[in-house]
């Protein structure tokens, strides 16, 4: 392949130094991960293996203790304007309407003007299907369309890279299942490249194209998975049989790597 | 659900508006608080009128109200209303002056907070008024006094409230402005300074009272004219009438200036829920 990967992990270790008790705690261990431009890939693992860990040294808001992470061949040492993050929780600001909590990445940069800032916002409004809530504030809204509102605030500083750790773990089953499907045509009409972590096995298949299996702690990559599905996807695919084969193999990596770790005894 | 589909239900409950009240129950509360205040008026007027009690101790409204009008009249309580006002204008403003921003300060500096602690707490424990003495000792009886009494008196809710505020922002606010490369600056601008907001107005609220309190006893303690000082002479020559004007003014005034504090409060937290009722 001639173009250079969008994101490129190499021999990335971290070590999490625990000041109470003194101790050096192995986080992550020797990732190697390679995304190419358009790629969406989630990452898979048992609970507290580092997953989180692992995305917030990709934003750079963690410092890795080995190896290196680049991205469109840049190293990441800080966050920067090519990575936008969407968080686990809204995170909203609640004295922000919606248009202004998605201009938010584009005031701190200060590269538009405010009338485009405004034009790109509403676009994005548009986008994650909010149109019509442009001036509410986030109370006004419900969980799912914070979630819309938190991933058009990345969205908006057009990165190149799009991080996402657990965007509906906050969200009732339900709505859980139309934001996959939503978040599914989103990154395909803004041409992103997405790196996601999730805790459910379907949600992962459903929106990657591979999916990366985390070992327990320190986390090591167990196997990576490619997603052989049509790249258009519907809710109804989750029961096809290949779909959940590809469930059934994946759940049973991450049993596996709980069942050596005592977190659920072995069969 | 399509991106251009309306909310499903799932998501229109939050923001479906409460239902519309009748007119009674949107105004039962004032209605009835008006209606017992005016049976304890009345109360007390006959009280007084049928020679139950004697209204050398306790007056009555038509006496207060005509006693009022008549200083109004004579222009006898316009000296008192200015000195109170400047009093307390001039030190609750250096109150916020001063306390807004080295509260903010304080919040986001913990060397400067860890320099500075000891001595605002033991300063806001300590009642201010039991430092009057000193401060008339350094600033006399005079204007000067009472300024500086109003503002000891302020200044120690706003600055803790604010301080505060800074120190409670949401963890997560900080990790976005962060992620989305924020410089300190911008943190500040954009992220401690607006969610500091609503304890900060708490604090100026708090400050008012005490600041009312600064005034009265401040001039009850040392001075020559002033609402304090007018309630403080009138007891002495047993003019009930007139402490009960005054009461009534210092009252009057108190409840104006929160209830214009909280009409702020309101328009800053318009994105906070929960704020009717």
């Amino acid at each position: 392949m001639a173009r250079p990967p969008k994101l490129d992990v190499r021999h990335v270790s971290l070590e999490h130094y625990n000041e109470r008790t003194r101790q050096a705690l192995a986080v992550l261990d020797d990732i190697d991960l390679q995304l190419q431009e358009g790629e969406l890939v989630s990452i898979v693992g048992p609970s507290g293996c580092g997953k989180t860990t692992f995305l917030n040294a990709v934003d750079g808001l963690i410092a890795v203790t080995g190896g290196e992470i680049r991205v469109d061949g840049r190293l990441v040492d800080r966050p920067g304007p090519d990575r936008a993050f969407v968080f686990q929780h809204d995170s909203l600001f609640p004295w922000r309407t919606v248009v202004r909590n998605i201009t938010y990445g584009l005031e701190l940069q200060g590269r538009l003007a405010r009338p485009d800032m405004q034009e790109r916002a509403r676009a994005l409004v548009d986008l994650v299907g909010l149109k019509g809530f442009e001036e509410h504030y986030p109370h006004e809204l419900s969980g799912g369309m914070r979630q819309r509102v938190n991933i058009a605030r990345a969205l908006a500083v057009s990165p190149e890279l799009l991080l996402l750790d657990e965007p509906f773990a906050a969200l009732d089953a339900q709505t859980r299942e139309f934001m996959q499907f939503e978040l599914m045509k989103i990154l395909a009409r803004a041409k992103a490249t997405a790196l996601f972590i999730t805790h459910q096995i379907s949600e992962a298949i459903f929106l990657s194209n591979r999916i990366v299996v985390f070992s327990a702690r320190p986390a090591r990559i167990k196997d990576i998975v490619a997603v052989d599905l049509p790249a258009v996807r519907t809710l109804a695919m989750k029961h096809d049989p290949g779909f959940v084969a590809l469930e059934s193999r994946i759940w049973r990596l991450i049993e596996e790597e709980a069942a050596r770790t005592g977190m659920i005894a072995a069969a | 659900m399509d991106a251009t589909s309306p909310p499903t239900d799932n998501e229109t409950r939050a923001m479906r508006r409460p239902s519309r009240r009748t007119w009674w129950r949107r105004n039962e509360n004032w209605i009835l608080g008006s209606l017992s205040m005016l049976a304890f008026l009345c109360f007390w007027e006959v009280a007084v009128r049928a020679g139950a009690v004697n209204p050398l101790f306790t007056s009555s409204p038509s006496r207060i109200v005509m006693t009022g009008f008549a200083m109004f009249a004579d222009g006898s309580i316009y000296e008192h209303l200015q000195a109170s006002g400047t009093e307390f204008f001039i030190g609750f403003a250096l109150a916020v002056v001063v306390g807004v921003p080295l509260g903010i300060l304080m919040g986001w500096y913990s060397r400067l907070n860890a320099v500075l602690e000891p001595f605002v707490s033991a300063l806001y424990a300590t009642p201010r008024i039991a430092l009057l003495p000193l401060v008339v000792i350094w600033f006399g009886i005079g204007l000067g006094s009472k300024v500086a009494i109003v503002f000891l008196g302020a200044i120690f809710p706003i600055l803790v409230n604010t301080i505060t505020g800074v120190r409670t922002i949401d963890a997560d606010f900080i990790k976005v402005a962060r992620s989305f490369g924020s410089t300190d600056r911008q943190m500040f601008l954009t992220v401690a300074l607006p969610s500091s907001v609503p304890l900060l107005l708490t604090g100026l609220r708090l400050g008012l009272g005490h600041a009312l309190v600064g005034i009265v006893v401040g001039e009850m303690y040392g001075a020559t004219q002033g609402l304090g000082y007018l309630i403080a002479v009138a007891g002495a020559r047993f003019q009930t009438d007139k402490v009960m004007v005054g009461i009534l003014l210092i009252a009057s005034l108190g409840i104006a200036l929160t209830e214009l504090l909280r009409a702020i409060e309101r328009r800053f937290e318009r994105w906070r829920p929960n704020q009717r009722g």
